[in-house]
């Protein structure tokens, strides 16, 4: 067991914190996300830039010498925290944390060149994965290469797709990078619509050569590792903000001639999510700590954050909607985007159920 | 005055152990030295165990002097006392109450018990109506009533006692607080067994009970606020407790489960695998609580923990029976035994099970915390209530 492991925040992560939120406070407001997503093209560029490259939280994962920030995944954390309490359509999971991992697990000039640019905020880059892909799980095999980095294959529920300049593809012969305008895509019809995905298809496109098979799964591996574990951070901010909403909406509601909120069953099922999301947080802390520190029990600690978080994060969303009553159900109050985002997290980078098995393994609790 | 440091701690320790060599000295002796170098309680001031260092420092005295090989004065034995009785006649007591009753305290020559629950009056606490009345001439007290659930009192020597001593005030403002001597004519104690078969609670009855006017703990009439004090320091006592990972009520659980693959079915598993995550996030929320108050940041986790503990560890308990299969029929042993302690390692299954359904009621029940949670940390709206204002003769019983 590791020996010092710290689950609260640094005043370094609060000021992140303090950056990121009044960022997304002025230009990510829930009707903003709401507007964007009635577009089909829920991605703000404008956004995305300020965050991943004025306030240089794209970086975070990346060393120095590679033009990044040197941080970690506590801060890495932080920020997700925030983008989970705004529902912020903005590829920070894909882009910031899994394509950056599994660059920074290759090890080559061509990712460090790569790398350079996404740390920056000038280029986004999404692994060409489905995002139900979890760690522990066997890796895809649907893309093969040709002869020379000519790729075919279909890669199917890849998230921000459409927002990336460069896809990450896992081939049989390797891990290469694949320029946008060498896949197309189509775009089905999700149920988290500030998450969007695309079905991408590689059609004899070329790419470069980023790292051999073994090398690629690992990095991939890992990859994946850190995203379950940071995407138990998105999951607390977002069931924060559905609890901060509720309980504000319950007290300034009023039935009976009196504050629904002074209704004891309300007041129990408020003060029980309040404890659910308590609890969240420690076990996201530990997770993101347990990365930063490369505790030799991470994968356990990543689990655990998984098995419970995408629980806490879907009760939370669905209180939200239950106990706003009537304007919970409806299309214009935002309960149904954490909602949606809620269940589909659950889904991503590995159900409840496989993150369960993964406890049984690494707490040696077989199955019968 | 400079601040205590740890080094002056650790020096202190050492010619602590240097005068009164553990191997050689009488365990209480070796306690009473303990008490008197102010390195019983480091936060309490001096010549009351303490040396008014900061309390965070505790930990390294402790874990110094275990060390050493140094007796413990068995906290858990007199937890009450240490948890409940001491920090409140810390807050409240006169000079010479605290020079009479804190040294022993911890000393553990003197156990303590609570006398504030009651049959009428048990999450509504402040609704008790155990009577203590002033006589003319001599000032003493004259304490008649009963009061229940009362841990350690067939071992305790004094108690905390709260009493009604102005029924036509409202319930929160006719209590004061007592220290009453268990050994006192009138104090019947009796065991109360509980479904678990064993008695480890007291009912205790008041029959004319004398108390000296200089036992009485804070103003006359105070006692409610005296009380909080208790009670705030009961709940910190139970939520700052810190375990190894697979510690507590899953361990024999999972032991059973490696140990014993033919119990094993895939619905138990489910539960298993749930009930241990459950378990790990419990263990790294009391963690994150320690450190925020190692941190100087008390958040208000504490007030869930005991909430988390009463439900997993009911949960748990039941999954164990159902695991066991026909061992789960079974039961130990229903004969009635009077431990000292509640002990739920080292007995079976059953026991556990039975026992546990006392946690979501003692020390404050689920509901009432729930409503402390969502009214204090949530700043929910308090139901609307109609009995604070009325005098306590005239509530409804």
């Amino acid at each position: 067991m590791s020996t010092a492991f710290d689950l609260l925040y640094s005043e370094t992560e609060e000021e992140l914190r303090s950056a990121v939120r009044a960022l997304l406070a002025d230009r990510c407001a829930p009707a903003d996300v709401l507007a964007r997503a009635e577009t089909g093209r829920p991605h703000d560029p404008g956004l995305w830039h300020t965050l991943a490259a004025e306030i240089g939280t794209a970086g975070l994962l990346v060393p120095e010498k590679l033009g990044g920030q040197g941080a970690g995944h506590r801060e890495a954390a932080v920020v997700l925290e925030e983008l989970g309490r705004a529902v912020a359509p903005v590829p920070y999971l894909t882009s910031a944390v899994l394509a950056t991992e599994i660059l920074l697990g290759c090890d080559t000039p061509e990712a460090a060149e790569l790398l350079r640019e996404l740390a920056s905020g000038r280029l986004v880059c999404v692994p060409a994965l489905p995002l139900t892909q979890a760690p522990g799980a066997p890796l895809p095999a649907a893309v093969r290469d040709t002869g020379g980095g000519i790729l075919t294959g279909t890669v199917t529920s890849v998230a921000d797709a459409v927002a990336a300049d460069v896809l990450l593809v896992l081939a049989d012969t390797g891990l290469y990078a694949v320029p946008a305008g060498a896949v197309s895509l189509t775009e089905p019809v999700p149920l988290d619509l500030t998450r969007p995905l695309a079905t991408v298809t590689l059609a004899g496109g070329a790419g470069t050569r980023l790292a051999d098979p073994a090398t690629a799964r690992a990095a991939v591996a890992g990859a994946l590792l850190s995203g379950a574990g940071l995407l138990a951070s998105e999951q607390l901010g977002l069931a924060q903000w559905c609890l901060t909403e509720t309980v504000r909406h319950v007290r300034g509601r009023h039935q009976f001639n009196r504050p629904v909120g002074s209704f004891q069953a309300l007041k129990h099922r408020l003060a029980r999510l309040w404890l659910d999301v308590a609890s969240a947080r420690a076990a996201a802390r530990a997770a993101a700590d347990a990365l930063a520190t490369g505790a030799p029990d991470a994968p356990l600690t990543v689990a655990v954050a998984q098995a419970y978080c995408s629980g806490v994060a879907v009760r939370a969303a669905e209180e939200c909607v239950q106990l706003h009553g009537g304007i919970g159900m409806t299309w214009e109050h935002p309960a149904h985007l954490y909602l949606k985002r809620a269940k589909t997290a659950a889904l991503t980078l590995g159900t409840t159920g496989h993150h369960h098995a993964l406890v049984a393994d690494f707490a040696e609790l077989p199955s019968p | 005055m400079t601040a205590i440091t740890a080094d002056h701690l650790l020096t202190r320790v050492r010619e602590l152990l240097a005068a009164h060599p553990p191997a050689d000295t009488d365990r209480a002796d070796f306690l009473r030295a303990r008490f008197d170098a102010g390195l019983a309680w480091v936060h309490y001031p001096e010549g009351l165990g303490g040396l008014a260092a900061p309390r965070t420092l505790q930990a390294l005295v402790d874990t110094e002097l275990e060390a050493a090989g140094a007796p413990d004065n068995d906290p858990r034995r007199i937890g009450i006392g240490l948890g409940m009785a001491a920090p409140t006649i810390l807050a409240y007591g006169t000079d010479e109450q605290k020079r009479r009753f804190l040294r022993p305290l911890w000393v553990g020559e003197e156990v303590w018990c609570q006398l504030f629950s009651e049959p009428g009056a048990g999450s509504d606490l402040a609704a008790l109506g155990t009577r203590a009345v002033r006589e003319a001439g001599s000032g003493d007290w004259i304490v008649d009533g009963q009061k229940v659930w009362t841990s350690s009192a067939h071992t305790a020597r004094w108690a905390i006692l709260i009493a009604r001593t102005d029924p036509t005030l409202p319930k929160h403002q006719g209590i004061t607080y007592f220290l009453c001597d268990m050994h006192a004519p009138g104090v019947d104690v009796r065991p109360l067994r509980q479904i678990t078969g064993e008695a480890e609670f007291n009912e205790v009855f008041l029959t004319g009970v004398r108390i000296p006017d200089s036992h009485r703990l804070g103003a006359v009439g105070q006692g409610w606020e005296v009380a909080r004090t208790t009670l705030m320091n009961e709940r910190v006592s139970i939520g700052g407790m810190r375990i190894p990972r697979e510690g507590g009520m899953i361990a024999p659980v999972a032991v059973a489960w490696r140990e014993r693959p033919g119990l094993r079915t895939h619905a138990l598993h489910q539960r298993l695998l749930e009930l241990w995550v459950e378990a790990e996030v419990a263990r790294l929320t009391g963690e994150r609580l320690r450190q925020q108050l190692a941190a100087g940041q008390p958040g208000p986790e504490g007030s869930g923990m005991k909430l988390t503990f009463a439900r997993l560890n009911q949960e748990i308990s039941g999954l164990e029976v159902e695991l066991l299969g026909e061992e789960g029929l079974l039961y130990e042993d229903w004969t009635m035994r009077r431990p000292e302690l509640v002990d739920f390692t080292g007995r079976d299954a059953g026991y556990r099970y039975l026992r546990a359904k006392g946690n979501s009621i003692e020390g404050g029940t689920s509901e009432i915390l729930l409503n402390i949670v969502a009214e204090r940390v949530l700043g929910l709206p308090a139901e609307p209530r109609d009995d604070k204002d009325l005098a306590w003769k005239d509530l409804a019983r």
